[in-house]
C-alpha cells in the first residue's frame, strides 16, 4: 500500500461580511472546532502548515502567522512551514509529505481572511497596490491599464474564450446560479437568495464579459484543516478521508498575461498531473469542488481535469442539471465561493470532505458520493486533490 | 543594466523599443535583464513595428461619473503579447483579432511616465 495521508478534522469559523474581529480569533475557532471534529486536542498538532502565511504588505490576504497560532494554543512543533511562492493548496500537499514522510503526526493547515473588513476601510488587498507602498515585478506592466484586479485578468480569458468556443453568457451563468442554489440548503453561506438566469444577465458588468455574480464574495473568515498519517485514522473520532492524489504543479509561464494559451490555463496541467497519481478516473467522481473565484474558472477545472472536452465546458453546463445536486457531477454544492464567500480553496475542501462524510444537511449530494475532486486557483496557478472516503 | 528605466527612456524619446534575443532571435515583452526560456543575457533594444492583433479585450466598467474604459492583452506582430488599451473606438468595439498600430502616450497623474496604447488601424 502507498503512503498516504488522511483528512482527519474540518472547521471554520464564523463566516461574514465586516465580522470586525481579530483575525486570530477566527483562526482559532475555525482550528478548535477541526480539532474537535477530529477528536484530537492542541497538545497533539505537532505541525503546523500554511499558505501563504502572513502577508504584511498586504494584511487582509493572510493576516495570522503560524507563530501567532503557535503562541495562542502553546502548540509543541516538530515542523512548520508557510510562503506564498507555492501553489494554493501547498499548505495541505506539504502537510501530507510531513505525515507520510513522519516530520509530523497530525499537521494543522489554515487560510484566514479579513478582506471584506479591510475593504470597507478602503484597504482591500485584491487589487495590485491595495495594501502595498508600490507595485513591481511583472504586475507594474498591468497597472498603467488600470487593469488592477483578477476581474480584469480572469475577464481577458473569458472574453478570448467565447471568442474562440462560442460560450454563451447563458452557459456561464449556469456556474453562478447553481451556486446560489446550493447556497440557499447551506445556513452558513453568505447570499442565500435564490438568482434566476434572467436576475444573472441582467446583474452589471464589472469587466466583460463578467458580471457581479461571476465573482466571488470577500469576506472575513477561517477554515482548518487537519491531515494527519493514515495509520492515526483508528484513534480519530470522525469518519477520516484520503487522501488519493493532489498535486500542484507549475509547466507554463507564471503570469497572469505572459501565457501562451489563456484559455487553456494551469487547470490542464494539475488535472494531468493529478490522474496521473491514481487509477481513478473523472467517470469516478461523485462531487465536484472546482475554484470559482470567478465562475469561468469552474468551467476551465471541467476542461482541465477531462470532465469534458476543450472547448465543451459550455455545453457541459448549459441547462444547470447537469451540475446540480442530484445531477452526474454536483457543483459548488456549499455554494462555492461565489455565494459561501471567498475562503480562498479551502472552504471548497471542507465542503468536498463534509459532502464525503454524508454531513450535507439539506444540501446533501444523494447516492451516497465517495469521491471528491477539489481544485484550487486560476490563470497560471493551479492545484487540485482527489479525496476518498474508504 | 536597468531594462525597466531603458524602456521608459526610449518611450519619452519618442520611440518604442523591445527587446531581442541576438542568438535566439526572439522577441520578448516585459523587458528584462535575462531572456525568458534561455536564461541568454545577449539582448538588444531593436524597434518595434508597431504593428499588433488584439488577442483579447474587456471593458471594464467603471461607477459613473468615471468613464467606462477597454483593456486589451495585444499580440505584437514581433511575437510577444502585451497588456494595454485600444482607444479611437468605443471600448465595447474593440474585438478580438482587430489589427492595431502603437501610440505613445503620456499619463499625467503616474509620474509623467509614459506607456504604450493602440489604435485601430
Amino acid at each position: 500500500m502507498k503512503p498516504r495521508a488522511i483528512v482527519a478534522g474540518i472547521g471554520q469559523s464564523a463566516v461574514g461580511r465586516r465580522l470586525n474581529r481579530p483575525a486570530l480569533e477566527l483562526t482559532l475557532e475555525a482550528t478548535l472546532a477541526a480539532l474537535a471534529d477530529a477528536g484530537l486536542e492542541a497538545k497533539d498538532i505537532d505541525g503546523v502548515a500554511c499558505w501563504p502565511g502572513y502577508t504584511p504588505h498586504m494584511p487582509s490576504f493572510s493576516p495570522v502567522s503560524i507563530t501567532d497560532v503557535k503562541e495562542a494554543l502553546r502548540l509543541k512543533l516538530n515542523w512548520y512551514t508557510a510562503g506564498g511562492e507555492a501553489s494554493q493548496m501547498s499548505a495541505i500537499i506539504n502537510a501530507c509529505m510531513a505525515v507520510i514522510s513522519g516530520q509530523a503526526r497530525h499537521v494543522l493547515c489554515f487560510r484566514t481572511m479579513t478582506e471584506s473588513s479591510a475593504m470597507a476601510q478602503g484597504t482591500r488587498s485584491s487589487l495590485v497596490g491595495g495594501g502595498a507602498q508600490r507595485v513591481n515585478g511583472s504586475l507594474s506592466w498591468l497597472a498603467p491599464f488600470d487593469a488592477p484586479s483578477a476581474s480584469n485578468w480572469i475577464a481577458l480569458a473569458a472574453s478570448r474564450y467565447m471568442h474562440d468556443f462560442g460560450l454563451k453568457r447563458e452557459q456561464l451563468g449556469q456556474i453562478a446560479v447553481n451556486a446560489r442554489r446550493n447556497a440557499g440548503l447551506n445556513p452558513r453561506a453568505i447570499y442565500r437568495d435564490p438568482i434566476s438566469m434572467d436576475d444573472y444577465l441582467a446583474a452589471r458588468m464589472i469587466s466583460t464579459p463578467l458580471c457581479l455574480f461571476d465573482c466571488d464574495v470577500p469576506i472575513d473568515g477561517s477554515t482548518a484543516v487537519i491531515i494527519s498519517a493514515r495509520e492515526t485514522a483508528k484513534d480519530l473520532k470522525g469518519t477520516p478521508i484520503l487522501i488519493e492524489s493532489i498535486c500542484g504543479p507549475l509547466y507554463g509561464r507564471d503570469s497572469w498575461d505572459q501565457m501562451e494559451d489563456h484559455t487553456r490555463f494551469a487547470a490542464e496541467d494539475a488535472g494531468q498531473r493529478l490522474w496521473s497519481m491514481t487509477d481513478l478516473k473523472p467517470k469516478d467522481v461523485d462531487v465536484a469542488a472546482l475554484y470559482d473565484g470567478f465562475s469561468f474558472l469552474s468551467l476551465l477545472w471541467l476542461e482541465g481535469l477531462g470532465f469534458c472536452g476543450r472547448g465543451e465546458a459550455g455545453a457541459f453546463v448549459e441547462g444547470g442539471h447537469r451540475i446540480a445536486l442530484d445531477g452526474e457531477l454536483p457543483l459548488a454544492t456549499g455554494g462555492g465561493q461565489l455565494s459561501a464567500g471567498r475562503l480562498h480553496g479551502m472552504g471548497h475542501f471542507c465542503e468536498a470532505v463534509t459532502q464525503l462524510r454524508g454531513q450535507g444537511g439539506e444540501r446533501q449530494v444523494p447516492g451516497d458520493p465517495r469521491v471528491a475532486v477539489v481544485s484550487n486557483g486560476g490563470g497560471p496557478i493551479a492545484s487540485a486533490a482527489l479525496l476518498v472516503r474508504e | 543594466m536597468k531594462p525597466d528605466a531603458d524602456y521608459q527612456a526610449f518611450l519619452q524619446a519618442g520611440r518604442f523599443m523591445i527587446q531581442r534575443g541576438q542568438a535566439s532571435g526572439r522577441h520578448h515583452f516585459y523587458p528584462r535583464a535575462i531572456e525568458p526560456g534561455t536564461g541568454h543575457i545577449d539582448l538588444e533594444w531593436v524597434p518595434a513595428s508597431g504593428l499588433g492583433t488584439v488577442y483579447s479585450t474587456t471593458v471594464v466598467r467603471a461607477k459613473p461619473p468615471a468613464v467606462s474604459y477597454n483593456v486589451a492583452l495585444v499580440d505584437l506582430a514581433e511575437g510577444p503579447r502585451m497588456m494595454s488599451r485600444v482607444e479611437g473606438v468605443a471600448p465595447e468595439d474593440v474585438r478580438v483579432g482587430m489589427v492595431v498600430r502603437a501610440r505613445i502616450t503620456h499619463d499625467e497623474g503616474n509620474g509623467g511616465n509614459a506607456f504604450v496604447v493602440f489604435d485601430p488601424v
